[in-house]
């Protein structure tokens, strides 16, 4: 196969291609209906930008190995950051709930990178304003590490350790037109 | 953004960044929790020179859903009424740390004035009779939402044009963004000097109603200001229902489909007929939670970012 030229940063290196990616996202589906003993009372919620494809991913493989539709939403978490202040204003999206709501559901958070941990933390915020799930559990394609708050993922698609300094670019078909991570 | 003074100060690009996020707002309306951390910490001071019922209270809702701490200063109990000067009212103010300032002033200019004496965003929630930007956002954003785009579409705005801010803010952002206005009023209470700004800013001027409203996609009603009449503009109460009211016979007129909006609070068979504030078209409700939404936007906008950015 003829070596692709590097779309944004030179040096970029890909870590995670299409098929990868594709791998991961089934895992996770599996893990989750493991987990959850099945589909019932679940809820899968992406986090605004590319949790949201990724989410409703998950969603499509775990109706077609159950043969139901599965509950997917879309949270936003903008207005919940901790670092609202140290930056221009952040444009808000859409916070959309599947008809049932959350409230005594599990829910699984679906987002493309973990990282310090802060947005997951204002996502759980985010929740207890929204209702009372039965459980939250967190699912993320890449995990690379730094913690800055005690959160951790219950499924990853890849553990990808990294330096601080570097940057993790996840890159999904619904938006970018392509599937890929990189790492430069 | 750091202050919102006029619709002159919004891009088309900001206005509509400002209907996103309003959207995004709206949602809270419904939840069950209304409430959103974003503007933790900030205080937001109303201060009312004029009477206000819808838009102070919108104003002080919209803080308190982004939970920003609200205070509410009236003309009618603060030192004004004992003498003090607008500049020392609104300096002790914000002397206590206060970081957005929404005032109403009989004062045409006065927010504008305010906003160089002082460090917080100001937002001018009505001043005298030039503007009120976020009662025109609510409006354009309340008609965006029923027609898809303004852009083309015909908007006739009748009533009290020369005391109405709500007037001068609308045709202003109705024609940035892209709608074909005419105002319609009584020869008495059409603005003096009204023709060279509508031929440089692209609007029509009409003496009709019922020739106007046929043709129109959306109507907005302008109340009669009373307060603002030393008397004589029009002969009497049932004249003007008469001529420029949107009676029951008018509206049959309108297109079935064509939103009627009017900025509250109502002259009830003055201005408009109990049958057309009533009618499946009227959005005068929808109006007032829009109302609630665009504010809190515009408080997100200028209070939730870093210090000085856009």
């Amino acid at each position: 196969m003829p070596e692709e030229p590097a779309r944004t940063v030179p040096e970029a290196r890909t870590v995670l291609d299409a098929r990868d990616i594709s791998r991961a996202l089934a895992r996770i589906s599996h893990e989750i209906l493991e987990r959850n003993k099945g589909a019932t009372d679940l809820v899968l919620l992406g986090l605004h930008t590319r949790g949201v494809p990724l989410a409703r991913r998950v969603a499509d493989r775990i109706a077609a190995v159950e043969g139901a539709p599965v509950a997917v939403g879309e949270l936003d978490v903008t207005m919940y950051r901790d670092d609202l202040r140290k930056q221009p204003t952040r444009r808000a999206h859409k916070t959309q709930l599947p008809a049932g709501g959350i409230d005594d559901k599990v829910v699984v958070l679906v987002d493309d990178v973990l990282f310090s941990g802060r947005t997951i933390r204002a996502a759980l915020d985010a929740l207890a304003d929204l209702g009372r799930p039965a459980a939250v559990r967190l699912a993320v394609l890449v995990d690379r590490g730094h913690r800055e708050l005690p959160i951790r993922a219950d499924h990853v698609g890849k553990n990808l350790p990294s330096a601080r300094a570097e940057r993790v670019s996840v890159r999904v078909e619904e938006i970018d037109g392509l599937d890929e991570v990189t790492l430069s | 953004m750091k202050h919102l003074l006029s619709i002159d100060d919004l891009s088309v690009d900001l206005v509509q960044e400002i209907f996103e996020t309003a959207a995004d707002m709206h949602d809270v309306q419904t939840r069950e929790v209304k409430k959103l951390p974003a503007l933790r910490g900030r205080t937001v001071v109303n201060m009312f020179f004029e009477d206000s019922t819808r838009t102070r209270s919108s104003f002080e809702i919209a803080g308190k859903w982004l939970s920003a701490d609200v205070i509410n200063i009236s003309a009618k109990g603060s030192s004004a009424s004992k003498g003090e000067s607008l500049r020392d009212t609104v300096l002790t103010v914000c002397a206590m740390g206060v970081d957005g300032l929404v005032i109403r002033h009989p004062a045409s200019g006065a927010a504008r004035q305010v906003s160089e004496w002082v460090d917080a965003s100001v937002v001018n929630a009505g001043d005298g009779m030039h503007e009120h930007p976020t009662q025109a956002l609510l409006d354009a954003y309340t008609l965006q939402r029923r027609l898809g785009s303004l852009e083309g579409r015909h908007v006739a705005i009748i009533g009290d044009l020369t005391h109405s801010r709500v007037f001068r803010s609308n045709v202003k952002l109705l024609t940035k963004l892209g709608a074909q206005v005419t105002v319609v009023a009584p020869p008495t209470l059409m603005p003096s000097g009204i023709e060279p700004w509508s031929k440089e800013a692209g609007f029509e001027t009409s003496y009709d109603v019922d020739a106007v409203l046929p043709d129109a996609d959306a109507v907005m009603m302008l109340r009669v200001q009373r307060e603002r009449m030393s008397g004589g503009y029009f002969p009497s109460a049932r004249e003007y229902t008469v001529g420029y009211g949107l009676t029951k016979d008018r509206l049959a007129l309108l297109k079935p489909d064509a939103p009627i909006c009017h900025p509250g609070p109502m002259n009830r068979g003055l201005e408009i007929a109990a049958d057309a504030a009533d009618a499946a078209q009227s959005v005068v409700l929808e109006q007032v939670s829009s109302g609630l939404a665009v504010r809190m936007a515009v408080l997100y906008h200028l209070l939730a970012g870093e210090e000085g950015s856009a």
